[in-house]
């Protein structure tokens, strides 16, 4: 008995006999070699298929903008909304694209917070993702307003005739939050950006290393330095927590306290962020493994990390099917008329069924592959299931919104919805944006957070070599 | 600010050079138990328990963090109370008009209390480590920019009052350094 208890104190956790815990950096990589491998992405030649991936992107930014320009100087108009449809394509995908957001915070401030070390692999990627995306969704409610340079009316300021904006309205706290959210965001992200911008700059030559070290601020990275920044980063963890969760349970508001059947629902808020998740990790993924295969990354994202987040996908998808039918069950058992109307029509008798179906097989029916694990370790199987979800969020949010609003109140003024070419074209001209943007963070800044994929090795623990020292001791007084 | 003894002004400090995570934590216990004041060690990550080894306190960012938040609760709440109660009182959604539209406020007020907090923790950081300085004399150190690679340094700076200029280099030999590099300003 006492000798296991020995053995267990000379025996650095990572490598004790019986514990087989997969090492979160394969192939025993040194420090170098992660500085290396990292910032080689950005300071070598990109590889051909990166502009092969960046022109097509650009091309398609510039359809958005033509597209907005045109919006703008002819008029909403020539979008296909008309009433009671007003809010159709442009919301789908502000709330579509605000979704997506939410996995980059839960992965660098949840797990942060519940010590899920594999996220250091991944956190940095997807807060970009993040950005990225949020400025994304920031488009669409910008131009959904009509006129667009009028938007400084969501400002807390008030207009010409002294009324100031309406703060019981959940229009006004979705644009608190999602500016809160991007701000934060941001702060986050450049944070842990700083120590990784200083070993860009160590390594830099001329234009670059004057750049690097002006974002860098001058850090020396001394423990001095540490000691708060670490402090820092664990505070912006517990604030980004509450709000990712309070961002989508606002969107989820903007439809919710609202008395439209379909949209009339209390189990919206923790519906939407369990959605904003989902479909986060699933563009995480989308993104990430053609961004480790290109670039050589796989002892940095391992299986394990594929395999994790397949998990979070499997169960996040899982808790939203059972909103789906919880939705049904409520609207069956309140036996309100008018919300029993609407999921009938959703499900049965509208016109939108197929979108329904769509969405329930993408989002519900298609993770579930993810019990097997041959499924979770098969990149290809991986990479076609998150795109269902991908298509499936998409769907979701086109479901709850224009198909609700075509069936409302009045039977008169019922109608089908489809969007016009102007909405189609920015829509694709947003993934534009999106990946545009992506590629140019891939081209520019680490990837991987570098420093944080160094704190986690096995030897980065100041004990390390005291237990590997008592172990060679062990053994050599075993013989 | 003590001054720095006349043989050495031109010295900043010592740069040391350790093989070792574990290495520098034993080290900077020595020198912690030395006595120094002004020293630190470079690492490129943040070394667990380097602040116990170090002889550092708990960071209180903290409080800072904790006023600004209790900053953006105040002006979340006065600014939703003074436009929409005081001064322009909109009746809208048959919601009241005083003290107990409280709850239709908190989403905002829970925004801006983040929001501010998130910015007492920047700018608060900012303040505590003393950056942006884009310039330190041991930028002009070769071994220095190792920090940010693989390389775990200690350094010492000759303003401590503790520091001789050749008894602290034996002290750093002494306590395993490597390479040991002098820094001038």
């Amino acid at each position: 008995m006492a000798d296991t208890k020995t053995a267990n104190t000379a025996v650095h956790p990572s490598e004790a006999e019986g514990v087989v815990r997969e090492p979160l950096v394969l192939n025993n990589r040194s420090l170098g070699w992660i500085t290396d491998r990292i910032c080689g992405i950005v300071e070598n030649r990109q590889p051909f298929i990166w502009w092969v991936l960046f022109v097509p992107s650009v091309l398609l930014f510039l359809c958005l903008v033509f597209s907005l320009v045109y919006l703008v100087s002819t008029g909403v108009g020539v979008w296909g909304m008309n009433h009671p449809v007003a809010w159709g394509w442009d919301i789908v995908n502000f709330v579509f694209w605000i979704g997506i957001g939410h996995a980059g915070t839960l992965i660098s401030a949840i797990l942060f917070l519940t010590r899920q070390k594999w996220r250091t692999s991944v956190n940095r990627a997807s807060e970009a993702m993040t950005l990225i995306a949020v400025m994304c969704a920031g488009i669409f409610p910008g131009f959904h307003v009509g006129r667009f340079w009028m938007v400084w009316f969501l400002a807390p300021v008030p207009n010409s005739n002294a009324i100031w904006q309406n703060f019981k309205s959940p229009l006004l706290w979705d644009v608190f939050a999602v500016s809160t959210y991007f701000t934060v965001s941001v702060i986050f992200w450049y944070i842990g950006l700083i120590p990784d911008l200083a070993t860009l700059r160590d390594r830099a030559k001329g234009l670059a290393k004057k750049l690097y070290g002006f974002f860098a601020l001058g850090w020396r990275g001394g423990n001095r330095q540490w000691r708060h920044y670490e402090m820092a980063y664990l505070i912006l963890a517990a604030l980004s927590t509450p709000l990712v969760l309070s961002v989508h349970s606002v969107v989820s508001f903007d439809f919710a306290t609202s008395i439209v059947p379909g949209w009339h629902t209390t189990i919206f808020p923790p519906y939407f962020v369990a959605g904003a998740i989902f479909g986060g990790f699933a563009m995480v993924l989308t993104l990430m493994l053609p961004v480790r295969k290109l670039y050589g990354l796989e002892d940095l994202i391992t299986a394990k990390h594929i395999d994790n987040m397949a998990k979070i996908i499997l169960l996040t998808g899982t808790i939203v099917g059972y909103a789906y039918i919880m939705e049904l069950f409520i609207s069956y058992y309140a036996a309100n008329k008018f919300e029993g109307d609407a999921f009938h029509m959703r499900i049965l008798s509208g016109p939108y069924t197929w979108a329904y179906y769509c969405m329930f097989f993408c989002n519900v029916i298609a993770p579930q592959v993810f019990w097997f694990h041959w499924a979770r370790h098969n990149l290809w199987m991986v990479f076609l299931i998150v795109n269902f979800v991908n298509f499936g969020m998409w769907f979701e949010r086109f479901v709850i919104i224009p198909t609700s609003l075509a069936r409302d109140f009045l039977p008169g003024q019922w109608g089908y919805y489809s969007a016009s070419w102007v909405e189609k074209l920015m829509f694709a001209g947003s993934f534009g944006m999106f990946f545009m943007l992506f590629l140019i963070f891939i081209r520019f800044l680490p990837v991987i957070a570098v420093s944080e994929v160094k704190g986690v090795l096995p030897e980065s623990d100041p004990h390390y070599h005291d237990w590997k020292r008592l172990r060679d001791k062990r053994r050599g007084a075993g013989k | 600010m003590s001054n720095s003894t006349s043989s050495s002004s031109e010295l900043f400090g010592y740069v040391a050079e350790f093989s070792s995570a574990s290495d520098l934590y034993h080290a900077a216990e020595k020198v912690r138990d030395a006595g120094f004041r002004r020293w630190d060690v470079h690492t490129p990550y943040p070394v667990h328990g380097m602040d116990h080894a170090m002889g550092l306190g708990k960071s209180w960012l903290s409080a800072i963090v904790l006023v600004g938040g209790i900053t953006g609760s105040c002006v979340a709440l006065f600014l939703q109370f003074f436009t929409q109660v005081s001064l322009y009182p909109t009746v809208v959604q048959d919601k009241p008009v005083n003290i107990f539209t409280l709850p239709a406020f908190f989403p905002v007020t829970f925004e801006l209390t983040i929001l501010l907090a998130a910015f007492a923790t920047l700018f608060g950081l900012l303040g505590l480590i003393m950056l942006p300085r884009w310039n330190h004399p041991l930028f002009n150190s070769a071994l220095f920019s190792r920090f940010s690679n693989d390389g775990f340094l200690l350094v010492i700076e000759s303003r401590d009052p503790k520091f001789k200029h050749e008894g602290t280099r034996q002290l750093l030999e002494e306590i395993g350094a490597g390479k040991i590099e002098e820094v001038n300003y």
